[in-house]
């Protein structure tokens, strides 16, 4: 970890990683997308209407994936000062709240067929949209407050206390009576989804977390040249030249 | 460039202890400024009947926007009033540090000997005392409106006298984030929102077993585990919002 809190290191780690990033990412998807939605077999139970799974899972993972990664590099940022994450959690946070609004939508556009009904206030559904008001409410500090240091230090304090529903949304199908499936390959035992559609399953969910690599290294790369921009100009307008510290 | 220089050498060379305050001097400042939040509330005179004004009107809009039908009024009753509390209460967070910030009184009592933690607690407390308890006081007759039972309204004001000290807590971490923030009122509100969903939820539950039982014929039972897990959920959240608000704050006072 502490050896890419050097800004410069990082920038240069990860700038031939961007494109990169990006082909995998559109690579994965474009496989899983066709295989899940063309090639994989129909459930037996939902019929067709179980391809929407192959977005709305990987992308319901993914916002709780970015939670736990805004929480952790919260984490390094408040109790060790790492240069980079708050800078890290912060690019993270949109792309999170961009899952968690997808699951959210899919989530209901597959109920509506399936359960009868677009929303059910059931403990799965409620703390996964509780977990969406985190989200906001964490960007919302960042925007707030002016000086992004303290910025930085007060957002990862909300995000260190809302880490508590990460583990409520991911138990809250097995602690209550949720009209939600229980988990099925996160458990204990083996997983209980054949591998004809646990295969296409699984490469949406590398396909969702290259992407949000892609983007989460775009966003702190934009972040870290926005820092020096400003460093910079407030430079040249107090009628220095220092060099840029990154 | 020196400055740096000599900086360095003065935290290599050791630090002599810092005196240890006089014992008990805590228990003293906590009790003098929980007085002093007090007064000045009550010198401000109309902000705690102005809460409970607003409590008030929320709980009369209701009727007009559901309709006048009692037993639905009956059946809706306990939540109406403890989302209508707090939304009264939302208001009033973003005042809980803000004066003190402005004019450096924080600065001073950070150096005295109540710790962070404890300054935190302590305005919450006469938060609590000046704001939620005249809402929780004025309860029983908004309850009445709703055409709420006795039995049912005992185990309201339960819920309440045990719920709102954790959600003042919660609200005093909304606010110690968002300190020096303008208009920090609704920022705080969807900052503590999220937080405020277990104690709701909880609350509520117990009120509807309540009303269960009730209708069943069975009496109230204070001690079911809806009511359990509200005073787990409360104490959570205060200490949460102790610790968490009072961290929120040394990044504003301290800098």
């Amino acid at each position: 970890m502490f050896a890419f809190a050097n800004p410069h290191r990082f920038m240069a780690y990860s700038g031939p990683l961007v494109p990169w990033t990006g082909f995998l990412a559109a690579l994965l998807f474009g496989v899983g997308l066709v295989w899940g939605l063309v090639f994989a077999p129909p459930d037996y139970q939902m019929g067709d209407t179980v391809r929407i799974m192959y977005i709305h899972v990987p992308a319901a993972w993914m916002a709780m994936a970015a939670y736990t990664f805004m929480a952790s590099a919260s984490l390094a940022s408040f109790v060790w000062r790492h240069p980079l994450a708050d800078i890290a959690a912060r690019a993270a946070a949109p792309l999170g709240l961009g899952f968690n609004f997808l699951a959210l939508v899919t989530g209901a556009l597959w109920g509506q067929p399936m359960w009868g009904t677009f929303w059910v206030w059931d403990a799965r559904l409620t703390s996964f949209l509780v977990l969406f008001f985190f989200y906001i409410g964490y960007i919302a500090l960042w925007e707030a407050i002016e000086d992004p240091h303290k910025a930085g230090r007060a957002a990862a304090i909300l995000a260190m206390v809302g880490f508590i529903n990460v583990p409520i949304v991911k138990f809250s199908v097995d602690w209550w009576n949720t009209l939600h499936q229980p988990a099925s390959l996160i458990k204990m035992g083996a997983p209980s989804i054949y591998w004809t559609i646990l295969t296409p399953l699984l490469i949406m969910v590398a396909a969702y977390t290259m992407i949000f690599t892609f983007l989460l290294l775009l966003r702190m790369r934009t972040e870290v040249f926005t820092r020096r921009i400003h460093r910079l100009q407030s430079s040249l307008a107090a009628g220095t030249e220092e060099p840029a510290l990154a | 460039m020196t400055d740096t220089k000599v900086l360095t050498a003065q935290s290599h060379a050791p630090r002599p202890p810092d005196p240890a305050p006089p014992s008990g001097s805590a228990g003293r400042a906590f009790r003098a400024l929980v007085a002093r939040d007090i007064k000045l509330a009550a010198a401000q005179g109309a902000g705690g009947l102005q809460v409970v004004v607003f409590f008030a009107v929320v709980v009369t809009l209701i009727p007009f926007g559901l309709g006048p039908d009692l037993p639905l009024l009956e059946a809706i009753a306990p939540g109406v009033l403890w989302i209508a509390l707090i939304l009264a209460s939302l208001l009033t967070f973003d005042r809980l540090f803000q004066a003190d910030f402005e004019d450096g009184s924080l600065d001073g009592m950070v150096c005295g000997p109540l710790s962070l933690e404890g300054i935190v607690f302590a305005k919450a407390c006469a938060h609590w005392l000046t704001n939620a308890l005249p809402l929780i006081v004025a309860t029983p007759v908004l309850a009445l409106l709703l055409n709420m039972k006795a039995g049912v309204l005992g185990l309201l004001l339960l819920t309440l006298l045990v719920g709102t000290p954790g959600l003042t807590l919660i609200g005093a971490l909304g606010a110690g984030l968002s300190v020096g923030v303008r208009r920090a009122g609704i920022l705080i509100a969807l900052l503590v929102m999220p937080l405020y969903v277990p104690v709701l939820i909880f609350a509520v539950g117990a009120l509807e077993q309540a009303q269960r039982s009730l209708a069943a014929g069975d009496g109230v039972n204070f001690l079911e585990p809806n009511a359990l897990f509200l005073a787990a959920a409360s104490l959570l959240a205060g200490l949460i919002g102790v610790w968490a608000g009072a961290a929120g704050l040394r990044l504003h006072v301290g800098g």
